[in-house]
């Protein structure tokens, strides 16, 4: 099933159809009487094999986005492109089709909300490649072939998401994503719960699949965690998106006061004293 | 009667069985850990070779962990679940579990030692002298009492302030932690705060009564970036303006680095390196402190940002 090598991140100079291009999209919660922004037109386009990182704290709007991506809430505006089809009007039938061809997937924060707790890892793993209409043989050399590739045993396979650790199970849930090979995985918060050894460990599966030329978006309020691996960085602030670049411009040179505000407050090995000054003025700016 | 800061220190005694647990399984490590620091004059919390035991299992679980504060100095613990450094905040504050105990060494406040205190000196100490934050600031306050009476209570009880001085005192308190309206905060509910207020709401509490000493404990953890930024600066100048010294725990060595002089890092019970912050981040001696510094440099801002020059010769 395999579609031959997976297309690298392009050269500026060609770019590639995107795997997801979000333009001006405006999502709205609460009753039609009083509605809240949650995202207020955004735009952001991911190309093959590219790692987006977004960027955004608490009310930033940040899962609504990736929730919107994969057809989880409905726009009030805009457009979402998948792969080249315009999924904006999709319905839930023809959201559950695209969904089944596996060509986009996710990753949660908490692995037990993507995985059935009553399935064996071996069953958690099978279900999309079966949904998608491989045979049982081929399923199951799948799943060892990507097992692998996450790093854990074929020992699992006849456990429950319960009999694993926090830092398994999120390795399996990765795994979950990537048997279909999808063009875009969308990780929300895939780090966020775990300690420093498994979110190491789960940064190092993710910077593989970024060399194998699958695309990411990858949603964190830690900037740490995502400067390590995307090419790009997006910051949402307020349901806004306030800036976007290459990581190391973001990081090295933000340009809006909130990304300062963010890049300032990351605790670094090299946080100087002067650095207290300078966020007590960019709060101020943004209160203001 | 309790006041709430004696709560929100016996309610944190659950929080320890976990590490307790965690470390059951980890066999003794060889490697000792290094000696005692240089003695600082008149030091308000002076923690000498402290050994904990679990008593239930007859295991030594924190091996001998020494540091002084002086007024106005901050002192950073760093390492993983388990690593002792919850336990060893514990024990300063008089708050292990019941059948966990002090082994070996001495802990002194403000030049008593501990050991011979009674219940009803311990219950002067705390919160008057020596006080702590821990993670989730929200599971320390009754949710069904406004903010500003749960301050006002502890100010009553500490300060024995009567019950408008108590108020006026409660408002200022929440000033000083830089909330944006007090007077509002003040009547307002727990759940009608976000985390990052909550904390400072916390603080405000644990600062009431004039400590000299402040623990905090993961205190940050659980909070947006900014949010946690904004934490640690109201801690620096809370130690600035007040001289409260201050122990951080973390299991991040940058939040610590950011606020203290002195970093001591933890691991199974073990200080396996103690010294200057600027020395252990620029001279890192045990593989355990490399380890955190990579994986800080790999996957984290660092490589990003030019490091700050290295100002002693």
């Amino acid at each position: 099933m395999s579609t031959g090598p997976a297309p690298k991140a392009t050269t500026p100079g060609e770019p590639a159809k995107p795997v997801l291009e979000v333009k001006d999209l405006q999502v709205h919660y609460g009753t039609p009487r009083r509605r809240r922004p949650a995202l207020r037109g955004v735009s952001l386009s991911v190309a093959p094999g590219e790692t987006v990182g977004i960027i955004g704290e608490t009310g930033s709007g940040k899962s609504t986005f990736a929730r919107a991506a994969l057809g989880l809430v409905r726009a009030s505006a805009g457009s979402v492109v998948v792969d080249g089809e315009d999924v904006s009007a999709y319905g839930a039938r023809q959201w559950r089709a695209l969904r089944r061809r596996g060509v986009i997937q996710y990753v949660f924060q908490d692995p037990l909300r993507s995985l059935d707790p009553d399935l064996t890892i071996e069953a958690s793993l099978a279900e999309p490649l079966l949904v998608r209409g491989d045979s049982r043989e081929e399923a199951a050399r799948r799943v060892r072939a990507f097992l692998a590739r996450v790093h854990l045993s074929e020992d699992l396979l006849d456990r429950l998401p319960g009999e694993l650790s926090g830092g398994q199970r999120q390795r399996v849930a990765v795994a979950r994503a990537l048997v279909t090979e999808p063009r875009l995985v969308i990780l929300d918060e895939p780090v966020s719960a775990l300690d420093s050894a498994n979110r190491v460990q789960i940064l190092r599966i993710l910077e593989e699949l970024r060399d194998d030329g699958v695309a990411l978006v990858f949603i964190s309020h830690d900037l740490g965690s995502v400067a390590g691996i995307a090419d790009r960085i997006a910051v949402l602030y307020q349901g806004e998106l306030v800036e976007v670049g290459a990581a190391g411009d973001v990081i090295g040179r933000p340009r809006h006061p909130y990304t300062r505000l963010l890049v300032r407050s990351a605790p670094t090995l090299h946080s100087a004293p002067a650095d207290r000054a300078e966020r007590a003025a960019l709060r101020a700016l943004l209160n203001a | 009667m309790t006041t709430l800061s004696e709560k929100i220190l016996t309610e944190a005694e659950s929080e320890i069985e976990s590490e307790a647990e965690s470390q059951a399984e980890i066999e003794e490590s060889t490697e000792p850990g290094p000696g005692h620091p240089a003695e600082q004059p008149s030091p308000v919390l002076a923690v000498r070779d402290v050994r904990i035991s679990d008593r239930a299992g007859d295991r030594e679980i924190v091996h001998g962990v020494s540091f002084t504060l002086t007024p106005g100095s901050a002192v950073g613990i760093v390492g993983e679940s388990g690593s002792g450094k919850t336990l060893t905040c514990r024990a300063a504050l008089g708050i292990l579990p019941a059948h966990f105990e002090i082994t070996g060494g001495s802990v002194e406040i403000d030049g008593n030692d501990i050991a011979g205190l009674s219940p009803t000196r311990w219950t002067d100490l705390r919160g008057a002298t020596i006080s702590a934050v821990f993670q989730d600031p929200a599971s320390y306050l009754n949710p069904s009492i406004r903010v500003g009476a749960q301050i006002a209570e502890v100010l009553r009880v500490k300060k024995g302030l009567k019950r408008r001085a108590a108020h006026r005192r409660a408002i200022e308190l929440l000033r000083v932690v830089h909330l944006r309206d007090p007077e509002l905060v003040h009547a307002q509910y727990p759940h009608e705060l976000s985390g990052g207020m909550l904390q400072r709401v916390l603080i405000a509490v644990a600062i009431a009564a004039g400590p000299r000493i402040l623990i905090a404990d993961e205190a940050t953890t659980a909070l947006d970036v900014t949010v946690q930024a904004e934490i640690l600066d109201l801690l620096a100048d809370l130690r600035e303006r007040t001289g409260l010294a201050l122990v951080v725990v973390s299991h991040d060595l940058a939040v610590v680095a950011q606020l203290c002089d002195e970093v001591l890092v933890m691991r199974r019970g073990e200080v396996v390196e103690q010294g200057p912050t600027r020395d252990v981040l620029h001279h890192p001696r045990h593989e355990y402190t490399r380890l955190l510094i990579a994986e800080h440099e790999q996957y984290g801002l660092e490589k990003f940002l030019a490091p700050a020059p290295e100002e002693d010769a």
